[in-house]
Order: structure tokens, then sequence, then C-alpha cells
């Protein structure tokens, strides 16, 4: 088992992302929420943390990426898409959330 | 008016996850109130808060992007944002709203003021206001 990161913060304003990241092991979930949404957009300047970032497993809610206007179809390969009762069996399903804010 | 002043709003975070971008559109409509020169300048992630489709019916927030859109009815004339920003932020003007303007008196009219500008642009902006609200 392993543990299941929220990140909430924009990482093109603060590292949160980048270090949740680096601190995560092998088979770790990140959950990507509020303005952590936009670390899961393909093309931008930061997509590369995710898009590299190997044996982690990224979500990201759902209900935050639309109330961006961000679409699905801009979403990094691999990224999957959840909604609050998804959230829910994330928690349920990892040892413990470490929220990184 | 005989001194309308030249009321500049640098907005640069994201919409929604701060309080930041809702409460710079509530001091705006303010400013526009009071027949001063008012424009808006998107800069960082800033650029986000004109991104279009927003749909918060799922997170059950307001949505106010359609506040964005009705900016030119209220007297704000300009709608700067940072073309370095669109690109890392990996967006283009047509991921942007569009906010028209028109003149009542002088029946002139603007389709978009929404303007993307290079930082040489956006930085003669800022020189030229009198006064600069940070959000």
């Amino acid at each position: 088992m392993a543990d299941l990161y929220t990140v909430n913060k924009s990482p093109f304003e603060k590292n949160s992302l980048e270090n949740a990241i680096r601190f995560s092991g092998e088979g770790a979930s990140v959950l990507l929420i509020e303005d952590g949404v936009y670390g899961a957009m393909a093309g931008t300047a930061v997509s590369d943390l995710v898009a590299s970032a190997t044996g982690r497993k990224f979500h990201v809610l759902r209900a935050d990426l639309k109330a961006r206007g961000i679409s699905e179809d801009r979403l990094i390969d691999g990224v999957e898409l959840v909604d609050y009762a998804g959230f829910v069996d994330l928690v349920v399903s990892h040892d413990k959330v470490q929220a990184w804010l | 008016m005989s001194d309308v002043k030249k009321f500049m709003y640098l907005n640069r975070r994201a919409p929604y996850g701060t309080i930041y971008a809702w409460e710079s559109l509530e001091v705006v409509l303010i400013g526009a109130a009071f027949d001063q020169e008012v424009s808006l300048m998107f800069v960082d992630d800033g650029v986000f808060q004109l991104v279009k489709g927003s749909d918060t019916s799922e997170s059950d927030m307001k949505n106010f992007t359609p506040t964005y859109r009705t900016l030119g009815d209220y007297g704000v004339r300009h709608m700067y944002v940072d073309k370095t920003s669109l690109e890392a932020h990996g967006l283009t003007q047509d991921d942007l709203i569009e906010v028209a303007w028109e003149d009542w008196e002088s029946e002139e009219e603007v389709d978009n003021i929404v303007e993307v500008l290079d930082s040489e642009e956006l930085a003669e902006k800022l020189g030229e206001s009198d006064v600069v609200f940070s959000f």
C-alpha cells in the first residue's frame, strides 16, 4: 500500500506539486484538486513535472477542472479523471492521505 | 469630471482557488462606476481568469466568467493579456473569452477589447497608468 498525495496549488505559482512528486515513492498516487488541476494540463511550461514522473499514478478532480474551463482533451496522457466519489475511493484505497498545500 | 485618472488592475492569480480574482472584479466594477478610465491586465496565472468554457455546476461555486463579458458595458475599455504568460500556460487567444465594448453616446464599437501584448507593450501600459491595483 502507498500514500495518496493531494496537491491544491497552482504549479506555476508554488512548488507543491514538484515536491509532492519528489517525496512520493514509486506506487504512490497524486490527486490534483483546486488550482492544482493546472498541473495536469499538457503543453504548458510545467507539464513535464507530471509527464516525466514515472511509477506514480496521477488523478485530477473533474469538478475543479471543469470550473476552470479546462477540457479533458487538454490533459497529459495517463492522467485519470475522478469525480467526488472517485476521490473517496482513492482515500480509502491508500494507507493515508498527505495534503501538499 | 475634469480629472479622470487611469486605473490599471493587475491580475496575477488563478480564478476559484483563492478569492483574489473575484475581489478584483468587485473593485473593478466599483471603480468603473466612478467614471474613471479603467483597464485590466492579466499576467501569470491571471490569464486563467479569461479561459472560456467554465462550468461550475459540479463544484457548486458561483461561475463568475460571465461577469468578465459584461465589463465592457461597465466602461472597462481595455483588457490586456501577457503573451509570455499565455504561452507558458499552454493557451492561445482562441481559448479566451471575448468582451465587447460600445460607447452609448458616440456609438463607437469594439468587438473584442481583450488584447494580447508583449512585455514591452505591457510595461508601457503600466507606466502610463496613474494607479496600479494588484490582485
